[in-house]
């Protein structure tokens, strides 16, 4: 048994914003409420001065394995989430093998089982090998534990395809995610285009690749009905699509990474930490998602969370791989960019981690008895530095080691029991 | 650094007789001037050559050939300081090869600048003879070189800096002994 | 060191100050090319890592040139005999050539930012050969020398650019520099090389679609090359670009009587520009290549000449 005590309860789901304690029994949050007494035996932690809120989701991140352990693995992947306060992350299947077969699903739910800090949810390939050719295995994926659909790294290849997964995945009750992006467009390129990207020389990828294939992507959830949820969302005007859709009625949803509601195009100078896919945008698409993010046009915050070794990010811009890491650091940028620059409030940033991302995936994430047991308890107070090369995730690339922060998790508990505790002297 | 002056080794006045005798050496020890040519080391010499020339013009009606030597480039201590000397540009407008020069400088010290422009003289081609014209020499020589026309013999210690200064560039016109202040 | 510069990574960054000191030494070098004897002991001792991941002649053979000149010996590394093939990172390759100790490394590659890497990363002086798209600053400061030269000073010209800007380093290169010197400069070019965000990069940029626009009341006109063939972009046939762009006997007329032609070469005559006005009184190409050399000479005296940085100065004469 583990109460939690003193602690202001933040649980978009249920409305709760007030202090309250919380009981957790076996794998099951088991009793909340005001000053609850304390049973024999259990284990306490006191939350005073802190937020406990439902454990965080993140709908998208990279574990690496299988194949690519070079990078990152499920056991340092999930380490990492945990320090980061996430108790669930959706990995998505541009693994070696490609997640597109029942098979590689049970291998990687099976190896979180076995070594994961925290829940693995994995997201299963829309095409074999996504080439973009044939359906893959989605329903016998379904069975081995896959939440949705996706073949990140790349849009579904073509319209005709991507209606028929679409189709497909709706008959099974699952989410297509799409990696919005229309090649022909962006190839070559490895930042945003724009007066940036033309001073530095890099070839550029205009934001219409990104918002045509959202664009085709919405009109086809429409003509489907199917639930669409578009990845890492980077553009204003991709953004302007989603707002039609839902106000249309479509099933469809969003997410924002912390790197794109913080740093924008300016900020790419030739560290290859700043080099990702959609690469940061402008300052006025930066703006859009902020405002989106606060009125509820975009649905959750995402990490996009992706490892590379760093021999093989220190090289030149053109020819490092595309992705940063980000478990550990979303909570931190999102008090510090969204709630302290009076953005959007607390509650809404947790809703943002918790019960946006359980929307979309459609389940439930909350605290009341019988939930799981699945707590992130962090700081807005807190003052730390992050290092990266303190980090469980075997790579380095991030754009913000030794940036301070004001704010952070303090303690991750998944089924009731503690995937990360901050150690005492920083608490 | 800072230096204190100590005493004054040549006047204005003195500065002008003293050209004015070596402008009247250079004529009599070159037996004849036809390949003759002064080339003035930068920075002082530049200055100096032009006055000999002038001098020499003016007493004998010939015109002697000017050149000027930046000896930046072949200086034997490059590799040993920080930030590389500015390099200024050396302007002989005539042949070199087969002239007789004579060298101009204010002061002779270590000779390590007179090797440098000797250096510099050879890349332009062969002159037939260089001979070497000072208005001051102060000894410590570090390499062998020697002076064929000197304006002042000057006894200095290693402290001791020997300062021309000439109108042309200083706006004065006198050469002082300054001592090294710690 | 040269006031206060370590490397030469791009003219973007250079001030006034940095780019006429550079200009005013390269004279000294300049009339250094007519000495019979073309060689000082100047570097001696000295070596110059001459890293060339890109193909090049000319530039490779001008840097390699002066720094021979400057009595400094040279270790040459082409792309195409190198490791790179063999997958080698350039990390590794620069580490490679660093460990036989050279006293500064002059770099050419395809990808922008490649010199500003590898300068974060050695402790010795990097010099920008070509990076990319992104600068080509010997190329601008050897055209700085030759339009100052030509022309008696630096300030103020009404500089039309011809070609493909948007993949030209020597575009970037030069307009950062010229407008430094209050140049006026007009991108001139197809369409599709010449975004109209290029006018965003340095103050007093305009574009001109078409080539007699951009050449009235031009003072200088510097002629691109054009590479036909584009990786991931469809190519312009060459007939299309002579029929618009290429610069001829009649369009030049349109430019000030004086104008000076530039081309940073190789040139195509008969694509980019007529051989008319290649060769013509206006051209000033092969001032460029001498040009080219002095300003080499003159970096290489100034970044890979002299000790330590905390070494003393000379006490005595």
């Amino acid at each position: 048994m583990l109460l939690i005590q003193n602690g202001r309860v933040v649980d978009p789901a249920s409305r709760t914003d007030e202090p309250m304690d919380v009981l957790l029994s076996g794998e099951r949050i088991v009793q909340t409420g005001a000053g609850l007494p304390v049973p024999g035996g259990a284990e306490i932690f006191d939350a005073k001065g802190l937020i406990v809120a439902p454990g965080f989701i993140d709908l998208h991140c990279h574990l690496r394995e299988p194949g690519q352990e070079l990078s990152e693995t499920i056991e340092t992947g999930t380490r990492s989430a945990a320090r980061g306060g996430f108790t669930a992350v959706c990995c998505m299947p541009n693994t070696q093998p490609v997640n597109d077969s029942a098979s590689v699903t049970r291998g990687i739910v099976e190896r979180a089982a076995r070594g994961g800090a925290v829940r693995v949810w994995p997201i299963g390939a829309a095409s074999v090998g996504s080439k973009g050719e044939a359906l893959a295995e989605i329903a016998a994926m379904k069975d081995a534990g896959i939440v949705a659909v996706s073949d990140d790294g790349k849009p579904v290849a073509t319209s005709r395809l991507m209606r028929q997964v679409m189709e497909y995945c709706d008959s099974l009750g699952l989410p297509v995610i799409d990696h919005c992006e229309d090649p022909p467009l962006a190839a070559g390129g490895v930042m945003r285009e724009g007066p940036h990207s033309l001073r530095l020389g890099l070839k550029g990828i205009p934001s219409q690749s990104e918002s045509i294939c959202a664009g085709r992507d919405v009109e086809l959830a429409q003509l489907t009905g199917a639930r669409l949820h578009i990845a890492h969302m980077s553009a204003a005007r991709s953004l302007e699509y989603v707002r039609y859709a839902k106000e249309h009625g479509a099933r469809v949803t969003c997410e924002v990474t912390p790197h794109h509601f913080t740093l924008a195009d300016e900020d790419v100078r030739y560290d290859t930490s700043y080099k990702m896919n959609p690469p940061l945008a402008s300052r006025e698409d930066r703006e859009a998602l902020i405002a989106g993010l606060a009125d509820g046009s975009v649905d959750a915050i995402a990490t996009d969370h992706a490892p590379h070794h760093p021999a093989s990010k220190e090289v030149e811009f053109d020819r490092a791989p595309f992705g940063i890491l980000g478990f550990e650091t979303a909570l931190a940028l999102g008090l510090r960019e969204l709630v302290q620059k009076n953005r959007l409030s607390l509650v809404r940033l947790v809703e943002l981690f918790t019960s946006g991302p359980a929307r979309v995936l459609g389940i439930e994430r909350k605290i009341a008895a019988g939930h799981p047991g699945d707590i992130t308890i962090f700081s807005t107070g807190l003052k730390w530095t992050y290092r990266v090369n303190d980090s469980p995730s075997k790579s380095r690339n991030s754009p913000f080691d030794g940036a301070e922060f004001t704010g952070g998790p303090v303690a991750t508990i998944v089924g009731g029991r503690f995937a990360y505790r901050r150690p005492q002297e920083q608490a | 650094m800072k230096v204190v002056e100590k005493r004054q080794l040549l006047s204005a006045e003195e500065i002008g007789r003293t050209l004015q005798r070596l402008a009247h050496e250079i004529v009599e020890k070159s037996g004849g001037t036809k390949d003759l040519a002064l080339i003035g080391v930068r920075r002082r010499g530049v200055p100096i050559s032009q006055r000999l020339e002038r001098i020499i013009r003016t007493f004998s009606g010939i015109e002697i050939p000017v050149g000027t030597l930046d000896i930046t480039l072949y200086r034997d201590d490059l590799s040993t300081v920080a930030q590389q000397p500015v390099v200024q540009s050396t302007e002989i407008p005539f042949g070199v090869d087969g002239r007789d020069l004579v060298l101009i400088d204010d002061v002779l010290y270590t000779g390590r600048t007179v090797r440098a422009a000797m250096n510099g003289l050879f890349d332009l081609g062969r002159p037939r003879r260089v001979r070497l014209c000072v208005l001051i020499d102060r000894g410590h020589r570090e390499l062998p070189i020697e002076a064929s026309f000197i304006g002042r013999t000057v006894e200095t210690s290693d402290t001791e800096i020997v300062e021309v200064r000439l109108q042309e560039i200083d706006k004065e016109e006198r050469v002082m002994l300054v001592d090294r202040v710690s | 060191m040269l006031l206060g510069l370590q490397h030469l990574l791009g003219t973007e960054t250079l001030t006034r100050e940095q780019i006429t000191f550079i200009l005013d030494q390269a004279k000294p070098f300049q009339e250094f090319q007519r000495h019979p004897l073309k060689k000082l002991a100047t570097l001696r001792g000295k070596t110059v890592a001459i890293a060339f991941f890109e193909a090049s002649t000319r530039t490779r053979i001008s840097f390699a040139t002066a720094a021979s000149r400057l009595g400094a010996d040279t270790m040459n590394l082409q792309a195409e005999a190198s490791s790179l093939k063999k997958g080698e990172s350039l990390l590794d390759t620069v580490r490679t050539l660093e460990a036989m100790r050279p006293d500064g490394i002059v770099i050419r590659h395809s990808s922008s930012g490649a010199p500003e890497f590898v300068s974060q990363r050695l402790e010795i002086p990097v010099l920008n050969a070509g990076d990319g798209t992104h600068e080509h600053p010997t190329q601008a400061l050897l055209d700085a020398l030759t339009i100052r030269d030509r022309k008696g000073s630096l300030e103020g010209w009404n500089v039309t650019v011809l070609g493909d800007i948007l993949h030209s380093r020597v575009a970037r290169s030069n307009i950062h520099l010229l407008t430094k010197f209050g140049g006026r400069v007009t991108l001139c070019g197809p369409a599709m090389w010449v975004p109209n965000e290029m006018t965003t990069l340095a103050p007093n940029v305009r574009r001109a679609l078409r080539i007699e626009e951009a050449l009235e009341g031009a003072d200088v006109v510097l002629v691109l090359r054009v590479q036909t063939e584009r990786i991931h972009e469809p190519s312009l046939a060459p007939e299309e670009y002579i029929l618009r762009y290429q610069l001829t006997p009649e369009r030049l007329r349109l430019a000030k009587p004086d104008a000076l032609v530039l081309h940073p070469g190789p040139m195509i005559r008969g694509l980019e520009i007529d051989p008319g006005v290649a060769d013509g009184p206006q051209s000033a190409v092969l001032e460029q290549v001498t040009n080219g050399l002095a300003i080499r000479m003159a970096l290489l005296y100034h970044l890979v000449g002299g000790a330590a940085p905390d070494a003393p100065h000379p006490a005595k004469e």
